[in-house]
Parts: C-alpha cells; sequence; structure tokens
C-alpha cells in the first residue's frame, strides 16, 4: 500500500503517458458520443415518428450492452479479415475510441433522453405556439437541459474511462501505443504487481474525480454569474 | 400593422377528441376591436376555443379563417398560457428568445428586453433566472415575451387564475396599455368581475357552444339567453 | 480560467503523436512477455533497427489466430505443432527457432503431494493426480496450456475427467498464479513469469530439470502472400536480427535473481 503511494507521488513519465492516453481516449469517445447522442436525445424528445418507442426502448436495452461484446463485434469488424480491415485500425487509439463511443452512446442518449423528455412537457406548449422549427426546438432543449446534459455526459465519461473488457480487446495493450489505464490495471495485476497497479487505480480514480470535479465546478461558476 | 389578420371566422368549427366533441360547432366571426374576453364557467372549453383560433388544437371539423393564411396569422400571434411557461434562463434571455427566433439582432434585442422588463415592473430582475421568480412575476415575464414581438394579436388563457389581487391588478393594467398601443387581445376568463373591468367585446361559451357574442355594455346590460342571464346572476350553470 | 482549461486539453490532444520511422506488430505470449526479455530486447530493436515493435501479449492460441487474420505481421510463440500447422496452412511463411527455456511446477512449500522427490515431469502429475491436491490450470488454450495437457497425456491420464481439485481458470500466466497464490495450489508455469511475479505468497518451486519441459520458442512471419499489408520486410528484418550474435548476448545475458532463463538455440 506504501509503495503504491509512493508510485503515484513520484509519478513517473510512464505512468504520466498511461494516464493522458486514457483522457485522451476517452475524451475523444466522449466528445464524438455526445454529438450523436444529444441530437438522437432530442429528436426523440419533440418528435413522434413510427419507430420512436422502438428506438427509445432498443437505446435503454443497449444501456445494458456488455462492454466486451462490443469489444469482440467491433474486433470482428476491424480485424485484416473483416469487413473493415482495410482501413487498419485494429489495434490503435482510433478502435478504442470506436468502441467507447459504442458503449457509451446509449447510456448517454437515454439519460439525456429522460431530461429532455422533462423539459420538453414544460415547453411544448410555449414553442408549439412560436411556431419554431424542429432543429429550433432541438437547440432550445439541449441548451436549457444542458447541466442534466452534463451529468449524463459525466456517466459516459465514468463508464469510458473505466472501462476494461472492450478496450483490451480491440486496442491489444500495446505498450506505448495502446496501453490505458484500465489495461496496464489488468497486465499488472496479471504479473502480482499490486503495487503497480493499485497505483494506477489511484491514477484512475483521480482523474475521474477530477474531470468531475472540473465540470461541476464549469457549472458552478456559470451559476454564480446568473443567480 | 402591415398585416391584417381581422376579421376571423370559425364555421362549424369543432374539435373531438376520442369521439368526444370538445368544442363546437362554433359559428363566429370576430374584428377583433380592442380586447375581447372569452366568458364562460371552467371547463366550458375557453381554453380549446382560443387554440383552435390559434391553430394549436386539431381541427376536427369545419374551417378557421383568419383575413390571412393561417402561417401569416400565426407568426403575428402569441399566446400566454393559464400557468405561465418560463423557459429556465434569466429574464433578460426569456425576453430576446423569441426576438432571436426571429433573427434580431443580439444587441437589439437586449435593448428592447431591459425595456420590455421595464414596462411589466421587471427592470431589476434582467439576470435573475426566471424559475425563482413568483409566480405573478413569471406571468408578467410571459406576458412580456408575448408583446415583445409586436404582435398583431395576443391571446391570453386564463393568464390571472392562479395570482393574488395585486397580480391580476398589474396585469390587467399591462394588457389595458398593450390594447391603447394598438394590440388586439382575446382572453379567456371564468371571473365575471374583470370580464366587467377589461371587456370591450365578449364571447359567452358554455359546454362548448357559444351561447352569445357582443359588445359587453350589452352584454352585461341585456344577456339574451337564459343560460347567460342565469351565468351573470352567479347560479352555477353547466 | 476556463480558456486555460481548453488550452491545457488541446494540448493533452496535440500530443503523443511522436513515434518511431518504422512500425511493426508482432503477437508473443504472455509467458515471452513476463520473463521481462522483451523489455530488454525492444530498446535494443528500436536502437538498432529505427524499428518499434508492437507487443499484442496474449496466449499461443490467440497469437496464432491474429496472424492468420492478418493483424499482426509476426509472431513469436512455443508450441511447436500448432506452428507447424500455422505454416502448413500457408499463414505463416517459415517457422524459425530461436531461444528457449524451461517449465516449472510450483506449489505450496509443504508439497501435500510430495513432488519434490519425483523422477520426471511424469511421476510428478501422476502423484499430483493420486493426492487430487489442487492444480490450477490455464485452461486457456495457450502454449503453456497445451504443454500441460500434453504433459497429462504422457503421463497416461485425462484432464477431461479431473473433477474438483483442478481448477481451469481460463486466464493468463499471471492470473493462473495469482490464483495458484489464492488457493494454495499446484501450477506449471514458465520458469521466467515465475521468477518475476511478485505474489508467490506461500509458492516455491518444486520441479524442474526434465527435458521433456524445455519450452522452444518461434518466430513465424505472417505470409505477405495471404495478407498484402503485412510488413514482411519489417519482419525479415526483425528475423535477422533476433538470430544475430547482439542478439544472442542479450538473450544468454539475460538473467534473473542470477538464474540465466534461455537459452539460444537459433540456427
Amino acid at each position: 500500500m506504501r509503495h503504491a503511494f509512493w508510485l503515484v507521488v513520484t509519478f513517473d513519465a510512464e505512468l504520466a503517458e498511461i494516464a493522458l492516453r486514457s483522457l485522451r481516449v476517452t475524451l475523444t469517445a466522449l466528445v464524438i458520443a455526445c454529438l450523436i447522442a444529444l441530437p438522437l436525445a432530442a429528436l426523440l424528445a419533440v418528435r413522434r415518428f413510427r419507430w420512436r418507442r422502438a428506438t427509445i426502448a432498443l437505446l435503454n436495452a443497449l444501456m445494458g450492452l456488455p462492454p466486451v461484446v462490443v469489444g469482440l463485434i467491433v474486433y470482428i469488424f476491424l480485424s485484416r479479415s473483416g469487413p473493415f480491415g482495410a482501413l487498419g485500425l485494429l489495434f490503435t487509439p482510433t478502435a478504442m475510441i470506436v468502441a467507447q463511443v459504442i458503449i457509451i452512446v446509449p447510456l448517454i442518449a437515454s439519460i439525456a433522453h429522460q431530461s429532455l423528455r422533462e423539459l420538453w412537457a414544460e415547453y411544448h406548449d410555449l414553442l408549439i405556439s412560436m411556431n419554431v422549427t424542429q432543429m429550433q426546438k432541438m437547440r432550445t432543449l439541449i441548451w436549457d437541459a444542458r447541466r442534466a446534459l452534463l451529468t449524463a455526459a459525466l456517466a459516459g465519461f465514468g463508464r469510458g474511462i473505466g472501462e476494461v473488457g472492450a478496450i483490451m480487446i480491440v486496442g491489444g495493450n500495446i505498450d506505448n501505443a495502446t496501453r490505458v489505464l484500465t489495461t496496464a490495471i489488468a497486465l499488472e495485476t496479471g504479473k502480482g504487481e499490486f503495487a503497480l497497479a493499485l497505483a494506477l487505480g489511484f491514477v484512475l480514480i483521480a482523474l475521474a474525480l477530477g474531470v468531475n470535479l472540473a465540470i461541476h465546478w464549469i457549472g458552478q461558476t456559470e451559476r454564480d454569474s446568473r443567480w | 400593422m402591415v398585416t391584417e389578420l381581422f376579421p376571423v371566422t370559425l364555421k362549424g368549427a369543432e374539435t373531438s377528441r376520442r369521439g368526444k366533441r370538445l368544442v363546437g360547432p362554433v359559428d363566429l366571426s370576430l374584428d377583433g376591436q380592442g380586447l375581447c374576453v372569452v366568458l364562460g364557467p371552467n371547463g366550458s372549453g375557453k381554453t380549446t376555443l382560443l387554440r383552435l383560433m390559434h391553430g394549436t388544437a386539431r381541427l376536427t371539423g369545419g374551417t378557421v379563417q383568419w383575413a390571412c393564411d393561417m402561417d401569416t396569422a400565426r407568426h403575428h400571434q402569441a399566446f400566454v398560457f393559464q400557468r405561465p411557461v418560463v423557459l429556465r434562463r434569466t429574464v433578460e434571455e426569456n425576453l430576446t428568445y423569441p426576438l432571436r427566433l426571429r433573427g434580431v439582432d443580439r444587441k437589439a434585442a437586449k435593448a428592447a428586453a431591459q425595456d420590455w422588463a421595464e414596462r411589466v415592473g421587471l427592470g431589476q430582475h434582467l439576470t435573475r433566472r426566471a424559475m425563482v421568480l413568483s409566480g405573478g412575476e413569471q406571468q408578467k415575464l410571459a406576458i412580456a415575451r408575448a408583446l415583445i414581438t409586436n404582435p398583431a394579436l395576443v391571446f391570453l388563457d386564463e393568464p390571472t387564475a392562479s395570482l393574488d389581487g395585486r397580480a391580476m391588478r398589474e396585469i390587467e393594467a399591462i394588457l389595458l396599455q398593450a390594447k391603447a398601443d394598438g394590440t388586439r387581445l382575446i382572453l379567456s376568463t371564468h371571473d365575471m368581475g374583470q370580464a366587467r373591468r377589461i371587456a370591450d367585446e365578449v364571447v359567452f361559451i358554455l359546454g362548448g357552444q357559444v351561447h352569445e357574442t357582443g359588445p359587453a355594455k350589452m352584454f352585461f346590460d341585456t344577456p339574451k339567453t337564459p343560460e347567460a342571464r342565469a351565468f351573470l346572476k352567479g347560479d352555477i350553470v353547466e | 480560467m476556463k480558456q486555460t482549461l481548453l488550452l491545457a486539453l488541446l494540448t493533452l490532444f496535440a500530443s503523443g503523436m511522436a513515434h518511431a520511422a518504422d512500425q511493426m506488430r508482432m503477437a508473443v505470449t504472455t509467458s515471452f512477455h513476463n520473463s521481462g526479455l522483451a523489455d530488454v530486447l525492444l530498446p535494443q530493436i528500436a536502437n538498432d533497427l529505427d524499428l518499434e515493435v508492437q507487443l499484442l501479449v496474449v496466449g499461443t492460441g490467440q497469437a496464432l489466430k491474429l496472424g492468420e487474420a492478418g493483424d499482426v505481421d509476426a509472431i513469436l510463440v512455443h508450441s511447436r505443432a500448432a506452428e507447424e500447422a500455422f505454416v502448413e496452412g500457408g499463414y505463416g511463411t517459415h517457422r524459425r527457432e530461436i531461444m528457449y527455456n524451461d517449465f516449472v511446477f510450483v506449489g505450496p512449500a509443504n508439497d501435500p503431494a510430495i513432488i519434490g522427490g519425483a523422477g520426471a515431469a511424469e511421476d510428478v502429475l501422476q502423484r499430483i493426480a493420486e493426492a487430487e491436491a489442487v492444480f490450477v490450470s490455464r485452461g486457456d488454450d495457450s502454449g503453456t496450456h497445451k504443454k500441460e495437457l500434453s504433459l497429462w497425456a504422457e503421463a497416461g491420464l485425462d484432464a477431461d475427467t479431473f473433477d474438483g481439485w483442478y481448477n481451469a481458470v481460463g486466464a493468463g500466466m499471471g492470473a493462473a498464479l495469482n490464483t495458484a497464490s489464492g488457493l494454495n495450489a499446484y501450477v506449471l508455469s514458465d520458469r521466467a513469469s515465475w521468477l518475476n511475479f511478485g505474489n508467490k505468497g506461500d509458492l516455491v518451486l518444486l520441479f524442474a530439470g526434465d527435458p521433456v519441459l524445455f519450452n522452444q520458442y518461434a518466430y513465424l512471419p505472417v505470409n505477405p502472400a495471404r495478407h498484402d499489408h503485412v510488413k514482411s520486410d519489417l519482419a525479415a528484418k526483425l528475423e535477422r536480427w533476433l538470430t544475430s550474435a547482439p542478439a544472442q548476448a542479450l538473450i544468454v545475458g539475460y538473467t534473473i535473481e542470477g538464474e540465466t532463463l534461455f537459452v539460444f538455440n537459433a540456427e
């Protein structure tokens, strides 16, 4: 335990690199996932279309998608003998981002849809009366629910950064290329190097907390200027 | 106003939901002189009638005809709801919202917001979040937001039904001022006193049917139908 | 403050893009990676050849699959029969032996099955089966797992018929050692993984030295005729280096706790 703390305190270059890679992969996945999930959630809130209920049910079901299965499917698709093999993406950070996007989009869309639906119930009469376009409705909802959506994004971040099954499979845990905190923890545990694994765990927790705090802090400063 | 909305004519207009007729058939023609009050007890179909005219309730029979086409008419109308709908934004952002939707630039929109906030007595609250205002303040904000685009006509659905006397008086003053500035108003209420205070014209509605239409003075002095007489006497009518 | 944060994020995304001139991917077995030899060889390869070798650390079974799919450029594994099938199937150009190390039997210090006094690997397994002493198997189709199964077969026993005391964990060498340490069980490990293992607990090395336990590593370049994107020139370059004198010196000179692990036998 003491050894683990010492490793964190000294924070050697390799540890920093792995931590940064974790952050880079998950934040990129998060941005892409939000760009997909938030408009989707808003569309599901404001528009009645034929497959709406089915889509919502599907999203909720996909929330429980086992990451390992996502990893396996992405692996099969990106493998050189798979349909997207020519892109040569397997065992790259890009592949890890793809897997994480697939894992967190349903989660973010589902949570976002809950809050956007509530807000839409509130705004429905007014916006219908104002005769605004679908696009304007979606933009208004997303902007006005931004704090709740931030929470949805944070949930996605949490799931992404702590995920190991899928990115182990599609990233391959290659040293200096695709090794991130979670896969490094799995590796070090496998070697019986519990102190190092624990140190990596501390860094992982610190990262997750740090990003949470940073985002809450941004929300806080905004609120201060408004109230 | 460049675009003339009135007269509005309803011919056999009705709306039903699941086979049950909520309003109609209504035959009615309004030429929108000043402030028109749709008067009737709770559940008589006032809200639905207003929405039918505004075009946000589904017409299941008959026609609603404005002097211009429906889209143009909608563009020059605004709607204020019984329970004030405020955006989860600041007072200022609530006021600039409809202007920004119409492509007014930020600076002009802010100036108009400042102006309207002062007109309805919310000048001190521009940077506050609308959600924390009192019910009366929220309704004043909603009315200012309706008036800020300078509409030809504003529908108000029981705007003071859940407010205290002071808020009601302030809101009536705002409405009379808007009327004086040339905005036509169609307001629904079940409050006879309010109707007497502000109406120029009355549409009396009961059980989804319009029973009587006419200048306010005539309606209150010499009601023609037994239902209107009973209502004015304070009897329970249904 | 927000701008600072944004700037920090941007730098984060821009960083980490610098790499060596050439890159290739090689699938290696967990046992090889756990030996720590890679940490000695890779920097020297980067230095001599300006080549970054990215290692995918997997079981022999998966390593061969990665080669078949063309997802790696070469593999370094230790399971002769499977390797020969791989080359025969046209997935690899050829099989080149590089070096060998050995497997050892590890178990609880009090040695309930008394394998310490056994004469041969067969004898060890028979004693464990007889005593029904708790045994941990890799169970992951890796080279080590295949070796273990072949040893049971040679001892005239069938691992499928074992119950209770035989635990197939379906995981890498480290995980298997962790499990053995937790259960105080016997386990077959390659010597390097065992020496580098940090969570030995009550386990000690009980039996080694039978020539049947030798563990031959071979290098197999993936066949470019099957997958034209394979970097066969780099794979050939790496093969020349792995069989060269400087590589030999590094491999033979590599020790853990004073013990030499590998015997270089490339021709």
